[in-house]
């Protein structure tokens, strides 16, 4: 059990190249913090620095008030979880798990015990003798979860460990993680580039671009007050609409006077975000929508189309009873306390 | 090719079975020269195997050639299989090391180390084996097996092998042996030498049966008779001077020669198959 400190954190590859420009996160004692963002933004880098597999540039990293810069991985009591899961393939799944523990002196008794109650918590109990190969895609990432728990470490560092499995059990397992790190309350950093997992599994949500962040917070925070255009588009699935607006002392429109708001704002060109669930159909609506395409999900479905008083492009969700049909125009409406507004230049959220 | 067609059939087999009628031809003269008297065998090879076969090869093992002042058989064989194991072994002990190091570590003139050993695969023993023996020689080590396996064992095509299969090692293997407090050596030995089993054991065999043909090399070094190889004895054999070369034990010697690689290859052909055609990961 331990916080992690990151500050001002460096980058820079040989060649010049500058990954992560300086970037400050405290991430508190027994929390799971997800760290989220496209490919090349960084965020693998900033996990595999912790992890101590690559080189800090500058700044401190310390786990537990203790400075970790200089430290081989195996001395930072940290576990990891490889995307692809780093299973020894020649090794059984009994010894893929011991052999942390074997390299650390533990007593074979002690061992023995530890992945015993390891595999039993995983549901590993009956594969202890099988290879890697011989066990499926799941399995496998349990023994990868288990590898990290039999060493009881301070922190666990998660590389996109998800990403190999087909979406169900990325589901069932996104849960199990979570639920195993709540009772073992061991602190975690966790990568991935995928929305839902980031908000289903964070008590902290960094959002990351270009080696900064763009926003750190709790999810339904990130999710309600986007600080800037890039985490609104991020953060919710489908992702966020914007439309070119006006925000001005006559509220805020689009195109040629469609007013969403009638309260003042002093903020002239914007961008106005719109999420696609909070839209709804309303025969008396400011938006004319010219529908595209249909997709039907069951309970809710999304509609693909474009507002036809500015040509933009317009995601909504919509409950199955008032999906439309494709070629129709429909009318909406959006709940003004719900608009999102942001600067047409920076991104950067503007109330 | 999932054509059904009987004389493409026929066809095929027949070429086959040609090929290998070809390629097995020779044995068989050889085993069947090795079952007759001598005489019988000067007088014009018969086509089928004579009565003399426990005699014959009784003969060369125990006793040996008189007239070609050779050893008995079973020492050839023995100071063959001696050459061979310390060259295959050694080269594979040398070859992972060296690409162990060239692959994982980062050092100055890496890159220059690794293309010195690539540049030696131009170089065949027969091309330094002056400069070698002269040297062999120096450090008195002639008509020893020292001498005759040391200056063989360094193996450009092994390192490069091994080098070409540590790179096929995914990077994260390398990282989760970091995370699980597994230093170099330790990592080597608990992983990647388990992983090369296969490639280790196919690559044994090729060594084996390098090692095992080797001729002008202990040739040179051994002037000894007790530190001659069977390959070099079949030789000899054949050199009778003014007398008829006793065939019939020089083709039962050069059976007693094929075994010990056959027997290798035998042995380790599960693994051997597996290696050269799959890539375990």
């Amino acid at each position: 059990m331990a916080d992690i400190t990151l500050n001002h954190i460096r980058k820079v590859y040989p060649g010049g190249v500058e990954a992560i420009p300086g970037l400050s996160v405290d991430i508190e004692d027994g929390e799971l913090c997800v760290l989220v963002g496209p490919s090349g933004c960084g965020k693998s880098t900033l996990l595999r620095m912790v992890a101590g597999l690559e080189e800090v540039t500058g700044g401190e990293i310390s786990i537990g008030g203790r400075k970790v810069n200089d430290l081989e991985p195996a001395d930072r009591d940290i576990a990891m979880v490889f995307q692809n899961y780093a299973l020894y393939p020649h090794m059984s799944v009994y010894e893929n798990m011991a052999y942390g523990l074997k390299n650390q002196g533990t007593p074979k008794a002690e061992i023995r015990e530890r992945v015993n109650e390891a595999a039993g918590i995983l549901g590993l109990a009956d594969f202890l003798e099988r290879k890697p190969r011989q066990l499926s895609g799941g399995q496998r990432q349990r023994v990868a979860m288990g590898r990290a728990i039999v060493r009881k470490p301070q922190v666990f560092l998660f590389d996109e460990p998800l990403s190999n499995l087909d979406a169900k059990l990325r589901m069932k397992t996104r849960v199990e993680i979570r639920d195993l790190q709540q009772r073992l309350k061991t602190t975690a950093i966790y990568v991935t580039h995928d929305q839902s997992e980031a908000m289903t599994l964070a008590d902290k949500l960094v959002v990351m671009n270009a080696g900064r962040i763009e926003q750190v917070g709790p999810p339904i925070a990130l999710y309600e007050r986007p600080a800037t255009k890039f985490v609104a588009e991020f953060i919710g699935s489908p992702p966020m609409n914007f439309i070119p607006g006006h925000a001005g002392a006559d509220g805020v429109t689009i195109g040629e006077g469609v007013k969403l708001d009638d309260r003042p704002h002093q903020h002239g060109e914007v961008s106005v975000g719109i999420r696609p669930e909070h839209l709804v159909r309303d025969t008396a609506g400011p938006l004319s929508v010219d529908v595209r395409v249909v997709e039907r999900l069951g309970a809710s479905g999304n509609v693909y189309g474009w507002v036809e008083q500015t040509g933009s492009e317009l995601v909504a969700s919509l409950t199955d009873a008032t999906l439309p049909q494709p070629g129709e125009t429909m009318r909406m409406s959006v709940d003004p306390a719900m608009l999102h507004l942001f600067d047409r230049e920076t991104g950067d959220r503007l109330d | 090719m999932v054509e059904r067609r009987p004389v493409l059939n026929f066809v095929q087999h027949f070429v086959l079975i040609l090929g290998a009628a070809i390629f097995a031809f020779p044995i068989y003269l050889a085993f069947v020269a090795s079952t007759h008297t001598g005489i019988e065998v000067n007088r014009g090879l018969p086509l089928l195997p004579g009565d003399q076969f426990f005699q014959n090869y009784a003969t060369v093992l125990g006793e040996g050639l008189s007239t070609a002042g050779a050893p008995p058989i079973g020492l050839m064989l023995m100071n063959s299989t001696i050459m061979a194991m310390a060259i295959a072994l050694g080269k594979i002990a040398i070859s992972l090391l060296s690409s162990f190091a060239i692959v994982y570590f980062k050092f100055p003139f890496r890159v220059l180390a690794f293309w010195t050993i690539f540049i030696t695969l131009m170089l065949p023993v027969e091309v330094r084996i002056l400069p070698t023996y002269e040297v062999v020689a120096q450090l008195g080590m002639l008509n020893s097996y020292a001498g005759l396996s040391i200056p063989l064992i360094a193996s450009a095509t092994a390192t490069f092998l091994f080098r070409q299969f540590f790179m096929t090692v995914p990077e994260e293997l390398t990282e989760a042996a970091r995370i699980d407090g597994a230093g170099p050596m330790k990592f080597f030995r608990d992983i990647l030498v388990p992983l090369s089993r296969t490639n280790l054991a196919a690559l044994f065999v090729i060594l084996f049966i390098y090692g095992w043909n080797q001729y002008l090399w202990p040739l040179l070094v051994t002037t000894d008779e007790s530190y001659y190889t069977v390959v070099m004895g079949i030789k000899r054999m054949a050199n009778a001077g003014d007398s008829l070369p006793e065939w019939h034990l020089i083709m039962a010697t050069a059976i007693l020669a094929l075994l010990p690689p056959v027997i290798v290859i035998l042995g380790m052909q599960r693994l051997f198959v597996r290696g050269l055609v799959e890539v375990e990961k």
